[in-house]
């Protein structure tokens, strides 16, 4: 579109032709009130707060509906325009309560903010308020009907953005009142001799998030505090992997901060507005009482007794350190974390492969990432980011079911279709809800991906039209791995790829060489950088599978498990485990801890800082929101461990700088002739960087990161702190192709309502999954 | 045979309902006469009705619920087999609208939106009905009156009455 | 039945049928019926915007829009199928002449749908009934059948290869807000009553997202008069751009109400004292609603004016659907307000919050007011509120709520305060009720 420019308030201004003037006056500073107006979402002059006055209108006009146009003469502020928005505020406080002061929105109500800015409070208003109680729709979306202003904001997100439509308006007039999709009477759902209307949906909270006022309240957050009393701290969301950031309210408490809320305040990330149920609601696993608050060692009788940190570390250390001497480091495993920073998981690998000395190290893997950097090596611009969803002109998405298990993804997917009419082709093995923004869907077989993949050369309606499209971005679900993978990428020569995996850090994992084929980077164990600096074994070690079999066989002496639940997950029968040594660090009693010699109480991601990286290799900063006394971060107990074992943890963790003269120890002699502390404090220098000061600090590791891993390399520090997401293309040549790599992906299988282990201690979810089941099934053909 | 098994309809209501479906651009244009119409039959909207007519037009309940409640002839509640509906509006208020109403409220011995107990009769004060200048009116289900004095809508009742008796 | 009134000052052009059996097909046809739309066939469209163009016809639904003008603004081309709606959903208290029309002479509402689709080049046109009609829509359904019977209707209509025209008849359900032209678009989509945002306007983006006509069942049974007289001739039957004549329903306090076809820019006074027999019962004259509830009311002083729309406009009210209500010297102002204004709250759709707000609000304190629990104060109030609304909604509903009472406060508010120092209505019609939540009829 070209610009026009236009006059406002004697100033002018340029905006593209066709912008929403309150858009074009917003982007020139010039802010016009607005409540029915939400980026995005359909127009409906219907609150008449953004009136202003356009030359040659015979009435005002709603600044929210009017395209901008060549030579506009417009006022946005007038005595006559400040009139007409108070009236309208004047009109709404006649049937609003004005209880400010009890209400959840108070101080971030922008029905609030305006009465104050127009001067309407004083209403002159005499007639009897209409008095509705608060319903609760669902355990996290609450209404309050005479707060409601009637923006239908909640409506149109809910079905314009989630694709829903789980919200309705009915009535008319000054009955009208926003309802939920099950009807009181049908709800079943009885409280005090009244019958309740429900909510069957996802649970979002997007309504909540577009409420101007306090008329929609979350269930997690209602009454507990107000804004200005809490700490607001963004960091990334713990559950998927799709990486949205997420704002988490934090308040003091006796044994820590606890967290309160998670919103999304600043709208600065890669999710924009957008946050699923488990993003807004499922921090509250944190603040579980069966939280793991002292480490844990078995007893002679048999049972897990807590100790202090010296007595398990130094029984842990110990005992690793022997069995290490005695039955050699091949004999241990390690497996690591979805879910903890790219720091701890670069850090763990490392201690497998040079303090252990095994590359007996694996993770619980929930996308091949190996073979996505083996396909794609050696060219540039061929991953996709997250961003990108948002934004190609086409998408095509084999596999996989974002709107269950990346509902980012599935969000994007939704806003490109529908505000820029991007073309959207699915092809999966079930009728997934994406297929309704689908300009083609193929149906696959169940294990017909290769047979699809194949069908891609053919001449078909949808092969062809994927083909012909030059901008593509292919977003791969889990179910392809290996050599359909491949496939599927060498079939699409011209498009960019994502790969979906399941948790907050799968792809962090993977890219940090939690595997026991790869380095980090996806580095050859023989030849590469990395691998002659580490000095480490060069054939690969036991994959997490094999080292239960080796445990089942008496061949494992020891096991360290950080913030996984394999036990549980894969099945592994206990008594596997019994002539293991097994430390494990967590933050509940899980399966596998309650088998542990050693148990670690550790901090969760929210606990910490550092980063991680999501399934489009998008990379962001982690920030130490909440605190949990008794527990320590995964970092700080992998050093300690190191430590205990009598490994030289400078050479692990590559902190303070001889040159500068510091002394940050651990009491040790700092190696420095260690050549890897050498290399490192020359990078340090010479990137223009201050050496970390704390061997628990993850920016030292951070460093490290950076000079070795390829990718990680272009990582901009400043963007990272200042909370930007920056993409990570992983790809450097040079990857060997691993001929018969077992196929070892196991999808979590998460829903919109699980998170893997962490499920059944967030009451949250376990709540809605209750009230998904019981409350509101069976209501209604189907929201879908 | 109903494009929909098991319709709760008569095959005369189901099958005109089939075809309604198909004469519009977009079927969901059907929805407003197909909840007028189904309450003429049904005596009101149900929840069985909501959910039917949201099956036949590809539509959610909520939708249907959300339109539903827009428009004052549809009811969720079952009403008197002949409906009262005395129009108060300006053109009948002049002419004598309120009193009409009033004896109404006294002959039938209900209120606005009741019914008699035998369920014969139930009474509403609607708007204007279109009758302005041949006020006061008022509609017994869709039939028109005009001209009414207490009077003559006692014989109005009484038509009614006599057509239950036969 | 609705009687049938005349009076000798009547031109009947179009209820020249009325009361003479048009329902029945082969009668309208004996009575010149279906002669405009084949000459329309054989003229083609630039004739019949010409000629309607040429008539002054303005529309009888309220607005006055030139029709012909209307009709000139579809475009030529468009992608999607256009389409004519006739808006049969009058619900304007005091307005009965559609009424009339769907009665006697359906086949002429036919007929200048499909003249109005020949002229834009729609196929298929829309007739949309409001639901209380429900016997008139039976009377529609069955002209539109005896229409298709003869081939009047459907493919190569009267013979002519590739000319087309389908009629789909349409019931509402309650809503007088539906009558809003964007409003009545989403209720024969199957939604709910609101309106849409203008522009786009119905003629380029409207039914289905189609290039659509919409016009007053009036204004549309008035076509195929128009083409038969020649447009000129219509137009000199009225006064300066106000073509024609026009169903004039007088209601109320006269001694012979009833709908009468009147030359635009009749006196209203003549109206009331010749037409309609004058104050029933040798009353006096208090005031008159000119032209449907949302017209500010006049004074009995004010009535020597003519009844076309400029002439309204300039005693400051408007001819609106040409609904004439007369007040006797009996009738309390104050209750009159309150009537008007319950029935706003009630139609008002909620979509604004002007509207939805206001009319909620004025109602609440005039029935508080009317109760007898009024003071000062209020009556400003009421007033503030009123004039606040004006011009601020997002439909003219707001404004036809908001311009009745500024015109009843402004005309009689000694009355108002008279009202307050205990000068009540002896015999209050509205029941003077306790002030709650007012509910709505219907399903709430
Ligand atoms: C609240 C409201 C109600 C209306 N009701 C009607 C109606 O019942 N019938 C009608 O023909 N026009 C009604 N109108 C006018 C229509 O919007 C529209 O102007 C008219 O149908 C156009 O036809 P015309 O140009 O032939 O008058 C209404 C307008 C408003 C704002
Ligand atoms: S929580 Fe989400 S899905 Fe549920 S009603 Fe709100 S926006 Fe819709
Ligand atoms: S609940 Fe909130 S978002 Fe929804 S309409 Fe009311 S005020 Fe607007
Ligand atoms: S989409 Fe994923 S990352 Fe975003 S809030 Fe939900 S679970 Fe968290
Ligand atoms: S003015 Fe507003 S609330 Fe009133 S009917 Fe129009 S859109 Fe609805
Ligand atoms: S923001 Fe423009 S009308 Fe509400
Ligand atoms: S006012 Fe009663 S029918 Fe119009």
């Amino acid at each position: 579109m070209p610009d026009v420019t236009l006059t406002v308030d004697g100033q002018k201004i340029t905006a593209p032709a066709g912008t929403l003037l309150l858009e074009a006056c917003k982007s020139h500073g010039i802010e016009i009130p607005a409540f029915c107006y939400y980026p995005g979402l359909s127009l409906q002059a219907a609150c008449r707060m953004c009136v202003v006055r356009i030359e040659k209108m015979p009435k005002l006009q709603t600044a929210c509906t009017t395209p901008v146009t060549a030579g506009m003469v417009v006022i946005t502020d007038s005595p006559e325009i400040a009139q007409a928005r108070k009236a309208t505020l004047q009109l709404l406080l006649g049937n609003h309560p004005l209880d400010c002061p009890v209400c959840d929105a108070g101080g971030e109500c922008e029905l609030q903010d305006m009465t104050f800015k127009y001067g309407a409070a004083d209403s002159f208003y005499t007639e009897p308020k209409n008095h509705r109680e608060e319903q609760k729709w669902s355990p996290v979306v609450y209404f309050d009907r005479p707060r409601c202003i009637l923006c239908y904001r909640c409506v149109r997100m809910c079905g314009e953005g989630m694709d829903i439509f789980a919200l309705g308006i009915q009535n008319r007039g000054s009955s009208s009142v926003i309802a939920p999709n099950i009807p009181a009477q049908l709800s079943g759902v009885v409280e005090n001799g009244v019958e309740l209307a429900q909510l069957d949906c996802e649970q979002c909270g997007m309504c909540i998030d577009a409420c101007p006022v306090g008329a929609l309240t979350s269930g997690t957050y209602r009454y507990k505090t107000r804004p200005w009393e809490m700490n607001h701290v963004a960091t990334v969301c713990t559950h998927c992997g799709d990486g949205c950031k997420t704002t988490l309210g934090v308040r003091s408490v006796s044994d820590g901060s606890q967290i309160l809320r998670g919103d999304n305040r600043d709208k600065s990330g890669m999710n924009g507005d957008f946050l699923c149920n488990k993003g807004r609601y499922a921090f509250d696993f944190a603040n579980n009482v069966e939280r793991l608050t002292s480490p844990l060692v078995r007893h002679s009788d048999g049972t897990l007794k807590p100790v202090s940190w010296e007595e398990a570390l130094t029984f842990a250390g110990t005992k690793l350190r022997d069995l290490r001497q005695q039955r050699g480091p091949n004999s241990i495993g390690v497996i690591g974390s979805n879910r903890t920073t790219n720091e701890e998981n670069y850090l763990l690998q490392k201690f497998a492969r040079t303090v252990i000395g095994t590359n007996n190290i694996d993770h619980h893997r929930t996308a091949d990432f190996v073979t996505l950097a083996t396909a794609l090596q050696g060219t540039t611009g061929k991953f996709a980011s997250q961003r990108d969803v948002e934004k190609a002109p086409a998408l095509l998405l084999v596999g996989g079911d974002p709107t269950n298990q990346a509902p980012l993804t599935a969000w994007n997917i939704r806003t490109n279709v529908r505000l820029n009419k991007a073309r959207l082709y699915v092809a999966n093995h079930e009728e997934i809800k994406l297929r309704r923004q689908a300009k083609a869907f193929v149906q696959v077989a169940q294990f017909g991906y290769g047979a699809f993949v194949e069908s891609l050369g053919a001449d078909n309606d949808f092969s062809n039209a994927v083909r012909a499209e030059e901008q593509l971005i292919v977003i791969i679900g889990n179910e392809l791995r290996g050599g359909e993978l491949a496939n599927l990428i060498k079939a699409l020569p011209n498009a960019k790829f994502a790969l979906l995996a399941d948790y907050a850090n799968s792809r962090g994992a993977s890219d940090m060489g939690v595997l026991p084929d790869v380095l980090p980077g996806y580095q050859s164990l023989q030849g590469s950088t990395i691998a002659s600096e580490y000095g480490a074994a060069d054939a690969p070690g036991l994959d997490l599978l094999a080292m239960f079999d080796a445990a089942a066989a008496g061949n494992l002496s020891a096991l360290y498990v950080v913030g996984s639940n394999p036990v549980k997950r894969f099945g592994i029968d206990p008594t596997a485990l019994k002539s293991t040594f097994l430390i494990v660090q967590d933050l509940f009693l899980t399966e596998t801890a309650a088998l542990a010699d050693v148990v670690f109480p550790a901090a969760n991601l929210y606990e910490k800082s550092g980063s991680v990286t999501n399934s489009y290799g998008d990379l962001q900063l982690v920030s130490k929101a909440a605190d949990k006394a008794g527990t320590r971060s995964d970092f700080e107990l992998i050093v300690r461990l190191a430590d205990h074992l009598g490994h030289d943890i400078k050479s692990l963790v590559p902190f303070g700088s001889q040159a500068k003269g510091l002394r940050a120890d651990q009491g040790q002699t700092r190696g420095a002739e260690s050549g890897e502390a050498d290399r490192h404090a020359v990078w340090i220098t010479a990137n223009n960087l201050e050496p970390k000061l704390s061997p628990f600090d993850p920016f030292a590791i951070l460093d490290e990161i950076q000079r070795l891993v390829p990718g990680y390399d272009k990582l901009l520090r400043l963007q990272l702190l200042s909370g930007n997401d920056q993409h990570i293309a992983p790809a450097s040549s040079g990857l060997v192709q691993i001929e018969n790599r077992k196929d070892l992906v196991l999808p979590s299988s998460d829903t919109l309502f699980t998170s893997g282990s962490l499920t059944r201690y967030s009451p949250m979810l376990q709540d809605v999954q209750r009230h998904q089941t019981t409350e509101v099934s069976g209501h209604l053909t189907s929201a879908d | 045979m109903s494009a929909i098994a098991n319709t709760i309809f008569s095959p005369e209501l189901a099958a005109r309902f089939d075809k309604l479906v198909t004469i519009y651009p977009l079927k969901r244009s059907a929805l407003v006469p197909m909840l007028l119409y189904a309450q003429d039959e049904v005596g009101y909207v149900s929840d069985a009705v909501v959910a039917e007519i949201a099956q036949r037009l590809d539509l959610l309940e909520l939708d249907v619920r959300n339109v539903l409640s827009y428009y004052s002839m549809l009811r969720t509640k079952p009403a008197g087999k002949y409906n009262v509906q005395v129009c108060t509006n300006i053109s009948c208020m002049l002419r004598g609208g309120f009193e009409l109403l009033d004896h109404c409220k006294h002959t039938l011995g209900i209120g606005h939106k009741e019914t008699t107990e035998d369920g014969l009769f139930s009474l509403e004060e609607v708007e204007c009905i279109g009758a302005c200048c041949w006020a006061p009116a008022a509609q017994v289900n869709y039939d028109f009156h005009d001209e009414l004095t207490p009077a003559k809508m006692d014989a109005v009742l009484d038509t009614y009455r006599a057509r239950e008796k036969k | 039945m609705p009687t049938l009134v005349s009076h000798p000052d009547e031109v009947k052009v179009l209820s020249k049928r009325f009361g003479l059996g048009a329902t029945n097909i082969d009668r309208y046809v004996e009575l010149d019926g279906y002669k405009a739309t084949q000459q329309a066939i054989e003229q083609g469209p630039e004739w019949i915007i010409n000629t309607m163009k040429a008539s002054g016809l303005r529309g009888r639904g309220g607005a006055g829009f030139p029709t012909g003008m209307k009709w000139s603004f579809v475009p030529k081309v468009s992608e999607k199928p256009k389409y004519v709606l006739i808006n049969g959903d009058e619900s304007e208290p005091g307005t009965c002449k559609d009424h009339l029309i769907f009665l006697n002479d359906p086949h002429a509402i036919i007929e200048g749908a499909m003249i109005a689709g020949l002229a834009i080049g729609a196929k298929t046109g829309f007739i949309y009934l409001r639901g209380e009609y429900r016997y008139l829509l039976n009377i529609m359904e069955k002209a539109v059948a005896d229409a298709y019977a003869k081939g009047f209707l459907g493919k190569n209509i009267f013979g002519h290869e590739g000319v087309d025209f389908d009629i789909i008849t349409q019931t509402g359900a309650g809503a007088y807000e539906v009558g809003e032209e964007s409003a009545l678009m989403e209720s024969l989509e199957g939604k709910r009553g609101v309106p849409r945002i203008r522009p786009p306007f119905p003629a380029v983006v409207g039914l289905y997202g189609g290039p659509t006509v919409i016009n007053n069942a009036e204004t549309i049974a008035n076509v195929p008069h128009i083409l038969l007289m020649g447009g000129e001739a219509y137009a000199k039957l009225g006064t300066e751009r106000n073509g024609g004549t026009r169903l004039f329903g007088i209601s109320g306090h006269v001694e012979r109400p009833g709908v009468y076809e009147l030359p635009m820019g009749y006196s209203l006074r003549k109206a009331i004292y010749d037409v309609a027999g004058g104050i029933r019962g040798g009353k006096q004259l208090k005031a008159v609603v000119p032209g449907g509830s949302s017209c500010p009311v006049l004074r009995a002083d004010e009535i020597d004016v003519g009844l076309d729309f400029d002439q309204l406009a300039k005693a400051g009210t408007m001819l609106g659907s040409g609904g004439i209500v007369v007040l006797d010297e009996t009738v309390s102002i104050v209750e009159f307000a309150l009537r008007t204004i319950r029935f706003y709250q009630h139609e008002s759709c909620g979509w604004c919050i002007p509207c939805r707000e206001g009319t909620d609000w004025i109602k609440k304190t005039l029935t508080r007011f009317h109760a007898g629990g009024g003071n000062k104060k209020d009556i400003d109030n009421i007033q503030y509120i009123a004039e606040n609304m004006l011009g601020r909604t997002f439909c003219p509903l707001g404004d036809a709520a908001a311009m009745p009472i500024l015109g009843f406060i402004k005309k009689f508010r000694p009355e108002f305060e008279e009202y307050l120092a205990g000068a009540r209505v002896a015999n209050p019609l509205i029941q003077i009720q306790p002030v709650g939540e007012h509910e709505l009829a219907g399903a709430h």
